[in-house]
C-alpha cells in the first residue's frame, strides 16, 4: 500500500488549468523531489496534497484512505514553506509544540518531543528565543523541527532551502538526507536545485504544464528522459542538442552533422545495438542528437575509456576552466555545444580541438515534439 | 524613524543657500505659531477670572490665575435648564466611546482577518462594499438610523449610540485591518492549518500577537472619531445620555446672564483632553502602524 496516492488529480484557477490528469504513488519511507519550470504547478500540487486548496477532480490517498475532502487538520501531513512561516508571536520552543498542543497532546509528551527535536536538529540552545532573533539556518531548523515534532505520516517541503545561502544550503541538504534516513519518513519535496533533485531524491518527477513528463529515480531521469523537456532540464550544464540527419547504409547507422560554415558534413556513427524501432521509422529524417557535456573527452584522454568512441575536431570558442574540469564551449553543426573535459587541457579559444563523444550513452529524439527515438 | 543631529549634515554652504536656510526657519516658526495660538490663548482663558478678561487683551498672561472656570465647567455650569456641569456628560462619552472603540476594532479586526486570510467567492466585493461605507454622508442615514433605533428600542439610549458608532466605524476599522493582514504571509495561517488550528484559534494565537501597530491605529482613530462626535450625539441622544460633545454645544449657547468666556474654554478643554491625551500617549506608535509592513519570519 502507498503511503501516498494520488489519482488523476486536476486542479482549475477560475479558467486556466494548472494541474492537468495528475497520477503518481509514493511508497511508505520514499523520498520524492518534484522538479519543473516555474509556474507549472508544483506549489499547487503540494497544496493540493496538504489540503489548503481544493481540487477539481481526482483522488488523493492517504495510507490508502481517501482525504480528497478532508480538511489540512484530519490529514496527518506537516509541510516546511520556503518562508519558513514560523509564527513570529511564539517562541521556538512554542513554535515547535504548537502542533502538539492543537491536537490536545499533554504537556509533558509535548516538552519531550520539543527536547527530542531540539537534539536532533541541534536547536537546544535557541528553544527561548522568538523567530526574528534566529539566522536564516536555523529559522529553516525551526521549521523542520516543527514538521518533526508531530511525526507525520507525510512531509511537504515546498523549496525549503531556497532561501539559504549557497554554503548554508548544502550543509542543511547533507542534513535533510541524513534526517531522511535516520528516521524513513515518506517526503515530497520541491525544488530547483538541480543538485539537490539528484542527490536527495529515491525518485524524481519532471512536471511540465501541470503535467508530470516523467517519474523515475535520479538515474533514470538523468541518463534516459524520455523526451528533450526533460533531457534539456536536468543536468548542469544542460545536454546539448544537435540537429542530424539520421542515415542507414548496410549495416550501420549514421548521424549526419551539417557544418555551414566548414562546408564538410561531420558523421557519428550510432552503435548497433542501441538501434530502435522508432529510429527505423525516421531513417532519412532530422532527429535531434543529444549529448551531455561529459559524453565529450579530449582525444586520447585515457580516463574517458570511450573505446568505441567516436572521433570528431571542433573550433573552440570559450574555455572556462572550474577547477575539478573544464568547460569548453565548442561550434559544432553550427551550434554552440559544451563539453567538460579533463582539467589538464591546455586549450585556447581560436583553436581546433580534437575529441571523443560516447555515442553508447547519447540519445535521440525526434524533431517534432521531441519524444525519445533512441 | 531616526533623529539626526546637525552635526555631520551635509549641506551647501552657500550664502543664499543660507538666507534660504533661514527663510525656511522663520516660515516654519510663523506658521508652528499660528497653530498653537488658538490653544494658548483657550487655556490662558480658562484660567483667568471673567474680571480680566471683559475689558483685556487676548493675549494678556494671567494676572491671578485660578481653577475655578474649570470647576464650575465641570460640576456647575448650565447646559440648557440643567446647571451640573459638563462632568457627567464627560462620563456619559467615556461610557459610549470605550465599549463603540472595543467593539468595532474587534469587528473590524475579524472582518480583515477573514476577508484575507479565508477567502472565499465575493470577498473582494464585499470589502468593495465595505470600502463604500467610509465615504457615505452621516446626514444621509440620520433619518434611517433613527426609525432603526426605535424599531430595536434603542432610541436615546447610550446603547443606541455605541450601535451606531459600530456600524459607522467597522467600514473603517475593516479598511484598516484589511490592508495590515493582505501583507502577513499566507503562508503563517496555511502553517496553523496543517497544525490543527481552526479559524478563531489562528486568530487568537497567530494574528492578533502581532497586530498590536494596527489595534493602536484604530484605537485612536475610532476614540477620536466617536469623542469628537456631535451630529450622531445630537440626533440620538437623551436628556441623561448626551455625550460630552453635546453638553458643550449647550453650555456655550445657554444665554442667561454675562457670557463666561473662561468657563467655556475650561469646558471646550475637558472635552478636547482626552483626544490629545490619546494622541500624546500613542501618536508614536500611530504613525509607525499607519507604515508598518508585514511581520517578517
Ligand atoms: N490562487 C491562484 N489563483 C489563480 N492562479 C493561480 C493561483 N495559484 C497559482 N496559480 C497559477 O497556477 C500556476 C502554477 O502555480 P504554482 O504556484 O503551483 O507554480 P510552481 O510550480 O510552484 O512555481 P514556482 O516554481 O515559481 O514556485 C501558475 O501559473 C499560477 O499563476
Ligand atoms: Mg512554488
Amino acid at each position: 500500500m502507498s503511503a501516498l496516492e494520488i489519482q488523476h488529480l486536476c486542479k482549475d484557477f477560475s479558467s486556466t488549468q494548472v494541474l492537468k490528469d495528475v497520477s503518481l504513488a509514493i511508497d511508505s519511507g520514499e523520498f520524492l523531489i518534484l522538479v519543473g519550470p516555474s509556474g507549472c504547478g508544483k506549489s499547487t500540487l503540494m497544496n493540493a496534497i496538504a489540503g489548503l486548496e481544493p481540487v477539481t477532480s481526482g483522488k488523493i490517498l492517504i495510507g490508502g484512505e481517501d482525504v480528497t475532502w478532508r480538511t489540512p487538520a484530519e490529514r496527518d501531513i506537516a509541510m516546511v514553506f520556503q518562508s519558513y512561516a514560523l509564527y513570529p508571536s511564539m517562541t521556538v520552543r512554542g513554535n515547535i509544540a504548537f502542533g502538539l498542543e492543537m491536537r490536545k497532546v499533554p504537556k509533558v509528551e509535548r516538552e519531550q518531543a520539543v527536547e527530542r527535536v531540539a537534539d536532533l536538529l541541534q536547536i537546544s540552545h535557541l528553544l527561548d528565543r522568538k523567530p526574528s532573533q534566529l539566522s536564516g539556518g536555523q529559522r529553516q531548523r525551526v521549521a523542520m523541527g516543527r514538521a518533526l515534532a508531530r511525526e507525520p505520516q507525510i512531509y511537504l517541503f515546498d523549496e525549503p532551502l531556497s532561501n539559504l545561502d549557497a554554503k548554508l544550503r548544502v550543509e542543511m541538504r547533507t542534513e535533510i538526507k541524513k534526517l531522511h534516513q535516520r528516521l524513513g519518513t515518506t517526503i515530497v519535496y520541491v525544488t530547483h536545485d538541480q543538485i539537490e533533485a539528484m542527490t536527495l531524491a529515491d525518485r524524481i518527477a519532471v512536471m511540465r504544464d501541470g503535467q508530470i513528463q516523467q517519474l523515475g529515480t535520479p538515474n533514470e531521469i538523468y541518463n534516459d528522459p524520455v523526451n528533450v523537456f526533460v533531457a534539456g532540464f536536468m543536468g548542469s550544464p544542460s545536454m546539448n542538442f544537435i540537429s542530424a540527419r539520421l542515415e542507414k547504409d548496410d549495416t550501420t547507422w549514421q548521424l549526419h552533422i551539417s557544418d555551414p560554415e566548414q562546408g564538410a558534413e561531420l558523421s557519428l556513427p550510432w552503435p548497433v545495438d542501441r538501434v530502435t524501432e522508432a529510429m527505423v521509422a525516421c531513417q532519412g529524417q532530422s532527429v535531434l542528437l543529444g549529448l551531455r557535456p561529459e559524453h565529450f573527452a579530449e582525444a586520447g584522454d585515457q580516463r574517458s575509456g570511450h573505446q568505441q568512441a567516436a572521433r570528431l575536431e571542433a573550433l573552440v570558442s570559450v574555455v572556462e576552466p572550474t577547477g575539478a574540469d573544464v568547460l569548453i564551449n565548442l561550434g559544432l553543426g553550427g551550434n554552440e555545444v559544451v563539453a567538460r573535459v579533463g582539467p589538464d587541457c591546455r586549450v585556447a579559444p581560436g583553436e581546433r580541438l580534437a575529441l571523443s563523444v560516447d555515442m553508447r550513452r547519447a540519445v535521440l529524439f525526434g524533431q517534432q515534439g521531441g519524444q525519445r527515438l533512441a | 524613524m531616526s533623529e539626526r543631529t546637525a552635526v555631520g549634515v551635509i549641506r551647501r554652504r552657500t550664502p543664499g543657500a543660507r538666507a534660504l536656510r533661514v527663510l525656511l526657519y522663520a516660515v516654519l516658526f510663523a506658521a508652528a505659531l499660528a497653530y498653537l495660538l488658538p490653544l494658548v490663548v483657550m487655556v490662558m482663558t480658562s484660567i483667568k477670572p471673567l474680571s480680566e478678561i471683559t475689558p483685556g487683551n487676548l493675549l494678556a498672561l494671567p494676572e491671578a490665575p485660578t481653577l475655578a472656570p474649570w470647576i464650575k465647567a465641570w460640576g456647575e455650569a448650565c447646559t440648557g435648564m440643567r446647571c451640573e456641569g459638563v462632568g457627567g456628560y464627560f462620563w456619559n462619552s467615556i461610557a459610549i466611546v470605550v465599549p463603540a472603540v472595543a467593539i468595532s476594532t474587534m469587528v473590524g479586526a475579524l472582518n480583515g482577518y477573514a476577508l484575507t486570510k479565508w477567502r472565499f467567492k465575493g470577498s473582494e466585493l464585499i470589502f468593495a462594499l465595505m470600502l463604500f461605507g467610509c465615504f457615505i454622508p452621516f446626514q444621509v442615514v440620520l433619518l434611517p438610523m433613527a426609525q432603526t433605533l426605535g424599531w430595536l428600542g434603542l432610541a436615546s439610549s447610550r446603547s443606541g449610540l455605541v450601535l451606531v458608532h459600530v456600524v459607522f466605524g467597522i467600514a473603517f476599522t475593516t479598511l484598516f485591518f484589511r490592508n495590515f493582514y493582505v501583507a502577513i504571509p499566507d503562508e503563517l495561517v496555511s502553517a496553523a492549518k496543517l497544525d490543527g488550528a481552526g479559524f478563531l484559534r489562528i486568530f487568537w494565537r497567530i494574528l492578533l500577537p502581532v497586530s498590536a501597530p494596527i489595534i493602536v491605529v484604530s484605537v485612536i482613530w475610532q476614540f477620536t472619531q466617536i469623542w469628537n462626535d456631535f451630529l450622531f450625539g445630537v440626533a440620538y441622544s437623551g436628556h441623561d445620555t448626551q455625550p460630552v460633545t453635546v453638553a458643550l454645544n449647550n453650555l456655550v449657547n445657554t444665554s442667561t446672564g454675562a457670557k463666561e468666556y473662561n468657563v467655556d474654554m475650561a469646558a471646550a478643554m475637558i472635552a478636547a483632553l482626552p483626544t490629545l491625551v490619546v494622541y500624546v500617549l500613542a501618536g508614536k506608535y500611530f504613525v509607525r502602524g499607519l507604515t508598518a509592513g508585514a511581520v517578517k519570519g
